[in-house]
């Protein structure tokens, strides 16, 4: 029963709690029982939150022993990315600096959360400030490849996405810089969904880089995530840059793409994203599901877009930039980590010592590249010149999507590495968001799919699906009908 | 401990140099609410009550523009006869500084919401200068820092330091002058003026409390001196702490006399930051920077441009009241006054009491009497501003009131005035409480006047044989009977009347 209960759907798991035949609090105990089972050895979670995930599962076996209206995920556990706020249960956004620092006040993510009764399992771990693409940079040890231990799970929101596989939760929350949702959900073989910039409400969001964070939804299938993306979406008046339009009709969108038929849309295998740097085993399963798009009756052809050349680089100059300014805060004043206030030090000499401290090598990197390119004199050649090619990368998307309805790419270049691989060699990592990031600079909604398996090394391998502004529904129906003709690809053993 | 400033002759600086202003005034808007929060935007309070976790500046929180803000900022760029910008963003300025929650102030930087205008100031004179605006720009004021132990209550040489954020997120607009060249020895004059005349602006638009005394209005004076010599721009110094409009010109001669001394002994003078010290009139250095600040400013991410559009700038020109020099030109022909007399009224801060008083039913003449003499003394017998007499236009209107339909005689009516000052109710009530009803009943004053008569016979006997200028001792001696509260002229006509 309970391990029938961790296999099954999001979708499914709320029809059961929903008709009365299981209970929240027996399929949320199931998945504690996973997590404390298995998570030794894939280490998802910082903080469990057991008590208060079972007062919740409570709440909704109450209202539907009462016979009231639940909404459609309610009793369902779901894995928080501990970048979100949660009152009163730690926030450590993976860094020391907020060790031990209870929150006062719920993301709006969160809230949507509880108001629609999910119940939140505890939160997960995650590259420091999110900067990372391996969870390595956590200040609390890595999360392991449930696929592969010995492997990363992508990051920055590895934790996320490999609770998912563990089979520890069916949903997550992940949050989407330059690809922090839809890299861990390619190396763990996912769904991590990145919507439209301003879809989804930032507030309570840990920022790392203001002008690309975008939560989204994280799940097994399709159709979970577009469930899940229905409840934290919508426009928030706490968020200036939230959007304020009707939430894509994602989940109507899924269960359409369900029935398999994709015929006369126009896809776009965007020509940059292929060549030095990825592997044969990607590239296959990546022509294997172009082969099935094609079955399903799409058409598809190449587009070039040749401004995503310079997307990596421009995205290394605007996320430090906004970092090092939305980091400043982290100054030991008021809240987190306080270091060498022994009455002899100055307030300076404090907030220097503290953040010395509390920040991780690749916090510090980014801080301090960010502070370059802001300085006087150096603001135009950096920031402002990162700036045009984010124009530009929006122009080359708009050109694009004139001629085709969603565009397509491998969502990384490689499967997931080994522990280890990468952290000395920082262009390496970065090289891993490679095709995620011109989404983020153009605020365009994008997905990532599992394409099954590399016949190379036997590690998931995911499909990029993207799609324009608000068009976030477009690539789930797209998503959803890969998915079905796909089949099914296996799990992890743990 | 201090050591002592060289100073130069005011007349030799003048004669020697140039000065150049250039004055950056800050306001606290009085909105309901933060500039971009929803915590209540109320001067004091208990330390750290007034906060949420945006004007803390928490992880994760993030601001919403204060509509009402950008309005205020608008009508402000308005009535400084400024252009208003089509589109415009705020940008963050980033330094790191305890009271400041996210060590950056959300500001606006190359896209201020209003720039290009200008300011007619009166001077003591009669005298209008134009000041050139640069720009009025939005931004939000940072928390308290109260630096206990040490010296100086800065916080170099400080314990500890204690933290307060109410104040943090507060609406500011900072309005900043262009370079005022030429004022000469006028130089501290123009200063003060300019502050006067756009606080007295600033609450004609209702906009801010524009209370120096509580940081809601605040002034950096920019200083430099040019060589009369050589006509070349000089270095100059910003004084900030100048919380009140005498110390605007106190701060502005004292750098004057202070920066021609370090010249003409063949120093420079430092690009610094210096501190007013209200009790010694004098400026000091602020903390030194071994290097010039680098704010690293760049567009705010959290926030989206504001593109207000031409109909709501309109719109809002049309909510504009009439502004004080307006003001000041209508009052000036209805109550017929002379340029002196105005410029009298408006230097003794008198107009305002004198307007409200005679919307309360006064004549111009009445009230204008009113102010500028007794109460005015009253003022100064207490040491006090005339707005700061505890008494309302109101209530001087009633006043002449009563003295118009005879309850009260002048002399009557001041000790009415008085009895408010005195705290002792409204004029009607002291009029009841210290029984100052002018005594009118015929047969009182009949008995008064024949006691009067009979105590003083030969006095008596004078106005019957009909030196009727006599009669002015008895009427004297009846008011003293009456405790003064009889009419004198009714007295009169009773005396004569027994005499003949």
């Amino acid at each position: 029963m309970t391990n029938d209960l961790i296999h099954t759907t999001a979708a499914e798991l709320a029809a059961k709690i929903h008709s009365g035949e299981v209970s929240s609090v027996e399929v949320t105990q199931a998945h504690l029982d996973r997590i404390a089972e298995t998570d030794g050895k894939v280490r998802a979670f910082l903080h469990v939150d057991a008590e208060g995930a079972l007062a919740q599962a409570r709440k909704v076996d109450d209202a539907v022993l009462a016979g009231k209206a639940v909404s459609p995920l309610a009793g369902v556990p779901l894995a928080l990315k501990d970048v979100m706020t949660t009152e009163g249960v730690p926030t450590t956004v993976g860094s020391k600096i907020l060790e031990g620092w209870l929150p006062p006040y719920d993301a709006t993510v969160t809230r949507k959360l509880k108001e629609a009764g999910v119940v939140i399992l505890g939160k997960t771990n995650m590259d420091e400030f999110a900067m990372g693409s391996s969870t390595e940079n956590s200040a609390y040890g890595p999360t392991h490849n449930p696929w592969d231990l010995e492997r990363i799970p992508g990051g920055s929101g590895g934790g996320s996405s490999a609770a998912l596989a563990a089979l520890q939760a069916p949903l997550a929350i992940g949050t989407d810089t330059g690809g922090s949702i839809r890299q861990p959900g390619a190396v763990t073989g996912t769904v991590g969904v990145k919507p439209t910039y301003g879809g989804v409400s930032r507030y309570g969001l840990v920022a790392f880089s203001s002008s690309l964070d975008q939560a989204g939804p994280c799940a097994r299938t399709v159709l979970d995530a577009a469930l899940l993306h229905e409840v934290i979406a919508g426009y928030d008046h706490m968020d200036s840059t939230s959007i304020n339009a009707p939430v894509p009709p994602v989940v109507a969108a899924a269960r359409e793409g369900l029935t398999g038929d994709l015929s006369g849309l126009r896809v776009g295998v965007v020509t940059q994203f292929a060549g030095e740097g990825y592997q044969q085993g990607v590239l296959r399963s990546f022509q294997a599901a172009v082969s099935q798009l094609k079955e399903l009756g799409a058409e598809v052809a190449d587009v070039s877009c040749p401004s995503f050349d310079y997307a990596l680089p421009a995205y290394y100059l605007i996320a430090p930039s906004e970092c090092s300014s939305n980091l400043a805060r982290f100054d030991a004043m008021r809240y987190g980590l306080r270091v060498g206030d022994d009455g002899t030090r100055s307030t300076e000499e404090v907030m220097s010592l503290t953040r010395e401290a509390g920040f991780g090598p690749e916090v510090k990197r980014r801080i301090m590249i960010g502070t370059y390119a802001l300085s006087s004199g150096y603001y135009d050649a950096y920031y402002g010149s990162a700036q045009k090619v984010r124009t530009l990368i929006t122009q080359d998307f708009a050109k694009a999507f004139e001629n085709f309805d969603v565009l397509i790419s491998p969502t990384t270049p490689t499967t997931a590495f080994k522990i280890g691989e990468r952290t000395n060699d920082p262009m390496a990592m970065y090289q891993a968001d490679l095709c995620t990031i011109p989404a983020n600079l153009a605020g365009t909604p994008a997905m990532s799919v599992p394409s099954g398996l590399s016949d190379e090394d036997g590690l998931p391998v995911g499909l990029q699906i993207m799609a324009p502004a608000l068009q976030d529904h477009r690539m789930y129906r797209v998503a959803a009908a890969y998915e079905a003709a796909r089949g099914a690809f296996g799990g992890p053993s743990l | 401990m201090t050591s002592l400033v060289e100073l130069m002759d005011y007349d030799e600086v003048i004669e020697k140099y140039d000065p150049v202003l250039g004055l950056e005034v800050h306001v606290e808007l009085h909105t309901n609410t933060k500039m971009f929060c929803g915590c209540a935007n109320v001067f004091g309070g208990e330390p750290n009550t007034n906060t949420c976790p945006t004007c803390l500046g928490l992880p994760g929180s993030l601001p919403v523009v204060n509509g009402k803000a950008v309005e205020s900022a608008i009508r402000i760029g308005l009535a400084l006869n400024c252009e208003i910008a089509e589109w415009c963003r705020f940008a963050r300025k980033n330094y790191f500084y305890p009271d400041m929650p996210k060590n950056f102030q959300t500001s606006q930087y190359d896209e201020p919401i209003a720039f290009n205008g200008w300011l007619d100031v009166t001077l003591d004179d009669g005298e209008v200068i134009r000041v050139e605006i640069e720009r009025a720009h939005m931004e939000e004021d940072t928390g308290k820092s109260l630096h206990v132990g040490g010296a100086t209550g800065r916080i170099h040489g400080a314990e500890h330091s204690l933290l307060d954020y109410n104040r943090a997120g507060v609406p500011l607009i900072e309005i900043v002058t262009k370079m005022i060249p030429g004022t000469k020895e006028r130089a501290p004059e123009v200063a003060r003026a300019y502050v006067t005349a756009l606080r007295d602006l600033l609450k004609a638009l209702d906009v801010s409390d524009v209370r120096m005394d509580q940081g809601s209005l605040r002034c950096d004076a920019n200083v430099s001196l040019s060589p009369k010599t050589t006509g070349a721009l000089g270095t100059r110094t910003e004084t900030k702490n100048v919380n009140s409009l005498r110390s605007v010109e106190r701060a502005v001669r004292f750098e004057m006399t202070r920066q021609a001394a370090v010249l003409s002994s063949g120093g420079e003078v430092i690009q610094e930051t210096r501190h007013f010290d209200e009790s010694s009139g004098s400026t000091s250095s602020g903390r030194k920077k071994e290097t010039a600040e680098d704010y690293r400013y760049f567009p705010e991410p959290d926030l989206v441009p504001i593109a207000p559009s031409r109909e709501w700038v309109e719109e809002l020109r049309g909510t504009l009241p009439e502004l004080p020099w307006e003001r000041r030109a209508r009052i000036q022909k209805d109550w017929n006054l002379t340029d002196e007399v105005l410029r009298d009224l408006v230097n003794a801060g008198a107009l305002d009491l004198i307007e409200a008083t005679v919307v309360a039913g006064a004549k111009p003449d009445e009230a204008r009497s009113w102010w500028v003499s007794y109460l005015a003394q009253q003022a100064n017998t207490r040491g006090v501003e005339l707005s700061g007499l505890p008494i309302t236009p109101a209530q001087v209107a009633r006043v002449i009131e009563l003295v118009n339909t005879g309850a009260l005689t002048n002399k009557l009516a001041r000790e009415a005035v008085n009895g408010v000052l005195e705290g002792e109710g409204s004029p009607d009530e002291v009029v009841e409480k210290r029984g100052l009803k002018v005594v009118s009943d015929d047969s009182a004053l009949e008995k008064a006047v024949d006691e009067a008569l009979a105590a003083q016979p030969d006095v008596a006997q004078k106005i019957r044989d009909g030196k009727i200028q006599a009669a002015g001792a008895i009427v004297g001696a009846v008011m003293k009977a009456t405790k003064g509260q009889a009419d004198a002229a009714r007295v009169r006509e009773i005396v004569v009347a027994r005499c003949s």
